[in-house]
């Protein structure tokens, strides 16, 4: 029973990434194609998930909104893991005074309320992709940063670092071949869980129509303009708010699984 | 007890002033101008040189700043540039009903997450369990922007039970406190079921079941009391989240609370609104975990603060 579920998950996660890498080749239309005389159709054959107020098909903009929704999450994800991880080390490895500095500025990044601080940076920065992207790496190194330190502050005190350190092994190399590959299980399971948060946040920025602009779809855009035809057209919020919610359960699944596997202690 | 009081309290001072602080340079320099949004970019140069001077935004940004922290120690929040109102005034308008709405999906929230949780607790691995643990599941991946208006689909647009939108009297707070409360109970059953168990194989637990004391007892007394601690630090760390997560439920809902005002402030660049707004946040942020530290005294004779 567990194990069919996480191995539906893994499936769900490499079928929607795949989908979005391919969406241009098995799109069944054009995202931005407009039949405004099909326009809130329900779902049907040749329209697998209905179409929207402007007669454009649903499941063909889930596709390419897939590919803001997980290229965002990933392009987020990657960004604040390398801050994340070039803070958190240099703060574990050196200690001192570095880590006190280090330290207190990732507190500061933490206790301001996230999402609010996004918003802001969004709103501010102008709505695009790109500074969603910003805004929200912005935010998210700060918790791989501390997470990271604290993992390194105890590998560093492990006997094989002192006795790389013994018979002279650089700095660079220690954190590289020694520290780094350690430290890694935890981290990777915070990535997953990060990455699902990564995602909501961005569909909540897009539906409060900050981020991708229209037309260009995606998830949480789409679910914002299908609010005022919700009781003749509901399922123009459900497909898109479905498509979120499973890929969050996709990866809060796998997330705990990587947990129990990699035997990461919880907090 | 008094002493702890006062030492945390007057720590507050200084972390509002770190906040305020924060807040004012980030905004003030991040790209935008106010003058442009509130005169249209077409207005007439002697105009905007003359409500640039008004506002004191002419003035190189640390005298702004100076200006504003002086203030600030008053208790002045300054003068809001969209509203031509104090920032205090403006904000606690709107305080009320983000309060209110936060306590709601609160109670709610605890309603739904406490029995459940200690449900899938005692009845470990069966059904009952694998249900509450999906519910869970789903409820944690639900974003409040899918939850809200299918909220609204059922109860309001095909029932018709309750409105829409809006804020008119109780009716209208069922909707937005059901949305923020149902993702927040999915966390929160999670925490309590997990605590509940750390607890239930402790030795007082089955001293109590050997004394004869009533099941229903031993879970209220024994059980339930001592896996509180962490559900309470959760609940303090949520309602925190409540408070700005309570943005996305206000627009959906058109809600007339702090949320949205801070949405529209920031759109509008009305920077000592933000700035009023992020603080209040900010220092409810605050009370609210001093407040969870003084509850753990109250649940657990153990904690003492002195």
């Amino acid at each position: 029973m567990k194990r069919a579920s996480i191995t539906i998950a893994f499936l769900v996660l490499c079928l929607l990434a795949l989908s979005a890498l391919f969406a241009p080749v098995i799109a069944p239309y054009h995202p931005l194609e407009i039949y405004l005389e099909q326009g809130l159709s329900s779902p049907s054959v040749t329209h697998l998930f209905g179409q929207d107020k402007l007669g454009r098909d649903v499941a063909s903009r889930i596709l390419y909104g897939g590919r803001v929704s997980l290229g965002v999450g990933v392009t987020v994800l990657v960004i604040s893991l390398a801050m994340g991880l070039l803070v958190g080390t240099v703060a574990g490895f050196f200690g001192g005074r570095v880590d006190a500095v280090l330290m207190r500025m990732v507190d500061v990044f933490l206790a301001f309320p996230g999402i609010l601080l996004a918003i802001a940076m969004a709103a501010l920065l102008g709505p695009s992709v790109t500074n969603i992207v910003i805004a929200l790496s912005a935010l998210g190194w700060a918790g791989f940063a501390r997470l990271i330190r604290a993992q390194i502050l105890v590998v560093r005190e492990e006997e094989y670092i002192w006795a790389a350190k013994a018979i002279g092994v650089g700095s660079i190399q220690i954190i590289g071949r020694h520290l780094i590959p350690n430290i890694l299980a935890p981290v990777i399971v915070e990535a997953t869980f990060q990455m699902a948060y990564v995602i909501v946040a961005e569909a909540s920025l897009s539906f409060l129509g900050l981020g991708v602009q229209p037309p260009m779809p995606s998830w949480g855009g789409m679910l914002n303009d299908a609010r005022s035809f919700l009781l003749v057209a509901p399922h123009l919020v459900v497909v898109p708010g479905l498509f979120i919610t499973i890929t969050v359960i996709a990866l809060n699944l796998l997330g705990d699984d990587l947990r129990n596997r990699l035997d990461v202690r919880k907090d | 007890m008094a002493r702890y009081l006062l030492l945390r309290l007057l720590w507050v001072m200084p972390v509002a002033l770190g906040v305020a602080s924060g807040v004012f340079f980030f905004i003030h320099l991040l790209p935008g101008d106010p003058i442009d949004l509130m005169l249209g970019e077409m207005a007439a140069d002697a105009n905007r040189v003359a409500l640039r001077e008004a506002l004191h935004l002419d003035e190189p940004i640390l005298k702004q700043y100076g200006r504003y922290m002086g203030l600030l120690i008053q208790g002045d929040l300054g003068q809001s540039f969209s509203m031509k109102q104090p920032v205090l005034t403006v904000i606690l308008a709107r305080y009320p009903a983000t309060l209110q709405l936060s306590l709601a999906a609160l109670v709610i929230a605890l309603f739904l997450a406490i029995p459940l949780g200690l449900l899938a607790a005692l009845r470990k691995g069966t059904g009952t369990d694998r249900g509450i643990l999906l519910f869970s599941l789903v409820g944690v991946a639900t974003p409040n922007f899918l939850l809200g208006p299918l909220l609204i689909l059922f109860f309001s647009l095909k029932m018709d039970w309750l409105p829409v939108s809006g804020k008119a009297g109780f009716s209208s707070l069922v909707l937005p406190a059901l949305t923020l409360g149902i993702g927040m109970s999915a966390i929160l059953v999670r925490m309590t079921r997990s605590s509940v168990l750390s607890v239930i194989r402790k030795e007082f637990i089955l001293t109590a079941q050997a004394k004869g004391i009533p099941t229903r007892w031993i879970i209220v007394r024994h059980l339930f009391r001592n896996a509180l601690m962490p559900i309470i630090t959760l609940v303090g760390l949520q309602f925190g989240a409540l408070l700005t997560g309570s943005i996305i439920t206000e627009t959906l809902f058109s809600w007339p609370g702090l949320g949205r005002l801070t949405i529209s402030a920031i759109l509008s660049r009305d920077y000592p609104l933000v700035q009023g707004c992020v603080l209040v946040i900010a220092l409810t942020y605050l009370m609210v975990s001093l407040l969870v530290d003084l509850m753990y005294a109250v649940v657990d004779p153990r904690v003492r603060y002195s």
